[in-house]
């Protein structure tokens, strides 16, 4: 019995050796304006090791979180920083944020360290470092292709864009408007708002004056949409008549429940929605309202399909985590996730996936985003674009 | 032409109107006591959360939640007047001021604890959605219930101001709190009545507000200094005061933003300085 | 410089040998503090209380930041210049702001603050708007490159706030330092003795701008970002709440209290990313019930009590 426990105890370093721990540097924006969207993105990430297990290719996942507060990229790249140096992490994801995940690029580039991007969404990021992945959305690739969609298939000849004014609102103005035209259609006018706008009447009259045949959103999420939904029922713009385009923000749950009536027949085009119907989906959002009391929403999915993306890409280097490694382990995966198909694009690194087109139609007593077209494995083309310019 | 004009001064009335409400508290306490309140929005955010749970965890009709609102930041201002902040009336306005802003972060994350970081809505009735029809031209309905609510506070405050025995005492204390003082008005119990006054009135205002800007655990911070700048604009410790620089920088905010909307992230700001400019002490103050 | 004063700058250097690991950390505190001394010495020595300091933090920064963009990335002269450069914009916008006191003065410094912000916002050409500048790239200070550990970070943060700390304090122990807290303590009768309190104030004010300008270069060179939060209302209120909370009119007021709020905002908010900010709430709640005027006000009034 004495010698049995005492060969144990021997044993004991070696199994702690076998298993060892693989951390990893969340860097999240978990309080102040942004910190729901974070909470959302951490949520994801949680559900994803709650249904595959805290262990992979023989080691345990370890989650180290950090708050960056907002869009700091001294912050940002400080925790980086500290994360590499004295946490000595081994990889860094998360990344709400565009300027927090350029500002890391730099750490990521530097330590030679895996960097997840779960959410920004800003096409350049992917270029500032080489071990680099994302596993969100890039704006050109879903505004773009909208605005192509719409002047096709949409059959829409006039537009009247309405963005807010910061980098993502031009770069969703943009890609939209370009593709757009390029298509055959014509933007008649266009407005930005202020980024702190707490009342959108006094642009959704100046649209109304021109009265387009669409008119396209792109506004940050959180209490902006509901308050824009408001704005163009009481201004009272006809939804028949007038076609509202945006993003998946605009119509995100909160807002749509907000909105009520007034959110029918906006039009959107994204690549996720709780409710898409998929039996890999209805688990996903089964868990994790038990876990979180509430819905997954496009952050989510980010935070999910991200540790997924380490996990798999862990598997396939057997648990070694150096940067090299694990980048050339990444490049080329494919994966079915609950958003539909995805994959990690060889050589951009980026996220290539499907983007549906979807109308709020009231399903029951809920509003709800019902896709009714999709454009399959789309790339992102600002990415492709910086691809053939170095050709 | 007059259409859109009329629209866009509606609208800014509207939005006047809830920058009143949440502002007009904060203005009478600062000069009444000179205690710089920064946690000010904070009690508009009790309103709010008061507004949101019993509306969607207890069913009660928005209409009659308000009440509540009103009264729920009102005992909460009680509170914190008497058990804390009439320790620091003696205090320096440096003191005050981080001592308030300690209790906006207090503050912020027990909202964020208790309802999570997502925007709260407070559904409203049938009858407050969509737009009346009025002289040929369309108004939100909703709009037309703040614009009545704000006068409607404006005409009582006015009024119990004027004509009652403790506004004359409010009134005496904001001029020459000293003097108020010496002549036996009890300042510090008309203070600790004013200070949860615009605490209730505030939580009034937060709750008006979810429907236009909705409601979040940042509101606190957000829109303090919306309410700053209205009630430097206005004058310390005058209503009137507050009432002008809210529609004024309602309807130039609104007005800014059809008119001329590269103007718009700009236009609130640049009024405040060029009104400061010409009136330092505000539009109606007081001293 | 008194044996305290001494003890203190020697500790400044622990850093480098105790918590090799934190000099990142280090680097922004000396950062910080060097921002709220400049607030320190408007608002402290002239009782100019500003809620828009940050304009001339992030004027520096986006400086810094566009000379480096634009092939210029030699620290020591990028420093220089966009110390100048936030100066002359404290400067100019002195004239204004010395005119007024009280809630007037706060809301017009707020004011022009968030003007400049929302300008900055809509130039995204020239500042890259809210993605932040693109292309930072610094040159080695001196040969050292700016390293992951933040070891040349916090040497080169810590040895400008050192010398902008010694003008400081020369300043506030000259007689224009004296004329300053006249002017504070009674604003009409300093013009009585012939002391020119506009002239003195504008002045004040210029090299408050250029130190905070300095700080934000720093913030830019250190870590080869610059975004629009350098100019946010966010930072002019956390400075403001760093030097009351440290004590403000004291020299090591500023420098005092970004230790304590930086070191308690980064401890609180590992332990507890999502609610750190109820117990930073809690410890600025403290401060004043426990030690009015500041840490540095509070424990010097304990101090002398028994005597």
């Amino acid at each position: 019995m004495l010698r049995m426990i005492a060969a144990a105890a021997l044993l004991l370093p070696f199994a702690a050796a076998a298993q060892q721990t693989i951390k990893i540097g969340m860097i999240n924006v978990l309080s102040g304006q942004f910190a729901d969207a974070g909470a959302q993105m951490d949520n994801g990430a949680k559900t994803y090791m709650k249904m595959h297990g805290d262990s992979v290719a023989g080691k345990k996942i370890e989650i180290i979180r950090r708050d960056v507060g907002g869009p700091n990229p001294d912050v940002a790249k400080r925790h980086a920083q500290e994360l590499v140096v004295r946490d000595k992490v081994d990889l860094l994801a998360g990344f709400l944020l565009t300027p927090n995940a350029l500002a890391a690029a730099d750490v990521s580039a530097e330590a030679k360290r895996f960097m997840v991007v779960m959410n920004a969404a800003t096409s350049i990021i992917i270029a500032k470092s080489p071990y680099m992945i994302r596993t969100s959305v890039t704006l050109p690739q879903v505004m773009e292709t909208f605005g192509t969609w719409a002047a096709t298939k949409g059959g829409l000849k006039q537009n009247y864009t309405m963005v807010t004014d910061y980098g993502p609102g031009h770069d969703a103005e943009a890609a939209f408007a370009s593709a757009f035209k390029t298509a055959g259609g014509t933007i008649v006018g266009s407005v930005r708002f202020p980024v702190a706008n707490p009342d959108f009447s006094a642009f959704v009259q100046r649209a109304k004056d021109l009265a387009p045949e669409s008119i396209y959103v792109f506004i940050p999420g959180g209490a902006q949409p509901a308050a824009l939904g408001k704005a163009f029922a009481e201004r009272g713009i006809d939804k028949k008549k007038t076609k509202i385009l945006g993003s998946g923000e605009t119509t995100a749950e909160a807002a749509l429940k907000s909105m009520g009536d007034a959110g029918l027949d906006i039009i959107t085009a994204w690549h996720y929605d709780y409710k898409l119907d998929n039996p890999l989906n209805r688990e996903f959002v089964r868990v994790f309202s038990e876990m979180h009391g509430r819905n997954p929403d496009f952050f989510s999915i980010g935070g999910y399909d991200g540790m997924h993306a380490i996990y798999e890409t862990l598997k396939k280097t057997e648990g070694n985590t150096d940067g090299e490694a694990m980048i050339a382990a990444a490049k080329g995966l494919k994966w079915q996730s609950p958003r539909g198909p995805m994959s990690i694009d060889p050589q951009t690194r980026d996220v290539v996936q499907d983007v549906y087109i979807r109308r709020v139609q009231k399903v029951g007593d809920e509003y709800v985003n019902v896709p009714f077209d999709k454009i399959s494995a789309v790339k992102d083309p600002a990415g492709e674009r910086r691809k053939q310019q170095k050709q | 032409m007059f259409a859109s004009l009329a629209g866009v001064l509606f609208d800014g009335v509207a939005y006047g109107m809830l920058l009143f409400l949440l502002s007009v508290g904060l203005s009478v306490t600062l000069g009444m006591m000179n205690f710089v309140n920064l946690a000010h929005c904070s009690l508009a955010m009790v309103g709010g959360y008061v507004t949101v749970s019993l509306t969607n965890r207890y069913g009660w009709p928005f209409v009659a939640a308000l009440p509540m609102a009103f009264l729920a930041a009102a005992a909460v201002a009680l509170v914190l007047e008497r058990t804390l902040y009439r320790r620091l009336y003696r205090a320096s306005d440096l003191d005050q001021c981080l001592f308030t802003i300690g209790i906006v972060f207090i503050s912020i994350a027990v909202y964020a604890w208790f309802y999570g970081t997502v925007v709260q809505s407070a559904p409203t009735p049938s009858y407050l959605r969509g737009s009346v029809e009025l002289f040929g031209m369309s108004f939100a309905a909703y709009r037309l219930f703040l614009i009545a609510l704000g006068l409607a506070v404006a005409i009582v405050l006015v009024a119990a101001l004027e004509y009652t025995r403790f506004g004359a005492q409010v009134r005496a204390a904001v001029d020459n709190q000293r003097m108020a003082r010496g002549l036996g008005i009890d300042v510090d119990r008309a203070f600790m009545i004013t200070f949860a006054l615009g605490g209730g009135l505030a939580g009034l205002g937060g709750a008006a507000a979810i429907e236009i800007v909705g409601l979040d655990h940042a509101f606190a911070l957000n829109y303090l200094v919306y309410v700053l700048i209205v009630v430097a604009v206005g004058g310390l410790g005058s209503i009137g005061g507050s009432f002008a620089a809210a529609l004024l920088l309602g309807v130039s905010d609104m007005a800014g933003k059809y008119y001329f909307p590269w103007l718009g992230a700009f236009l609130i700001y640049l009024v405040m300085v060029a009104l400061l400019m010409w009136r330092p002490v505000g539009l109606f103050a007081r001293r | 410089m008194r044996p305290l004063e001494a003890a203190f700058w020697a500790a400044t250097l622990l850093p480098f040998v105790v918590t090799p690991s934190y000099l990142a950390l280090a680097s922004q505190v000396a950062i910080t503090a060097l921002f709220a001394l400049s607030l320190d010495l408007i608002l402290g020595y002239a009782g100019i209380v500003s809620l828009g300091h940050a304009a001339y933090f992030g004027f520096g920064a986006y400086t810094a930041g566009l000379l480096s963009k634009h092939d210029f990335g030699e620290p020591l002269t990028g420093l220089v210049l966009a110390a100048i450069a936030a100066g002359l914009l404290g400067y100019v916008t002195s004239h204004l702001i010395v005119r007024f006191r009280h809630l007037a003065l706060i809301m017009l410094t707020l004011g022009l603050g968030l003007l400049l912000a929302e300008a900055a916002n809509s130039a995204s050409w020239l500042t890259g708007g809210a993605d932040g500048l693109q292309g930072v790239k610094t040159a080695p200070l001196l040969g050292f490159k700016f390293d992951l550990y933040g070891r040349t970070a916090y040497a080169y943060s810590l040895a400008v706030l050192f010398l902008l700390f010694l003008v400081a304090r020369r300043i506030i122990h000259s007689p224009f330092g004296l004329a300053l807290r006249g002017i504070r303590e009674n604003a009409r009768r300093m013009p009585a003795i012939g002391a020119p309190s506009l002239a003195h104030l504008r002045k004040v004010y210029t090299i408050a701008a250029v130190m905070a300008g300095a700080a934000g270069a720093l913030l830019t060179q250190t870590t080869s970002t610059v975004s629009l939060e350098v100019l946010s209302f966010g930072r002019s209120a956390d400075v403001l709440v760093i030097l009351i909370l440290g004590g403000a009119g004291r020299l090591y007021g500023g420098i005092v209290g970004a230790i304590i709020y930086m070191v308690a905002r980064d401890q609180f908010a590992s332990m507890n990313p999502q609610y750190w900010y109820f117990w930073v709430g809690l410890l600025l709640v403290a401060v004043v019930l426990f030690l009015p005027n500041g840490v540095l006000g509070g424990l010097s009034a304990l101090y002398k009590r028994p005597e």
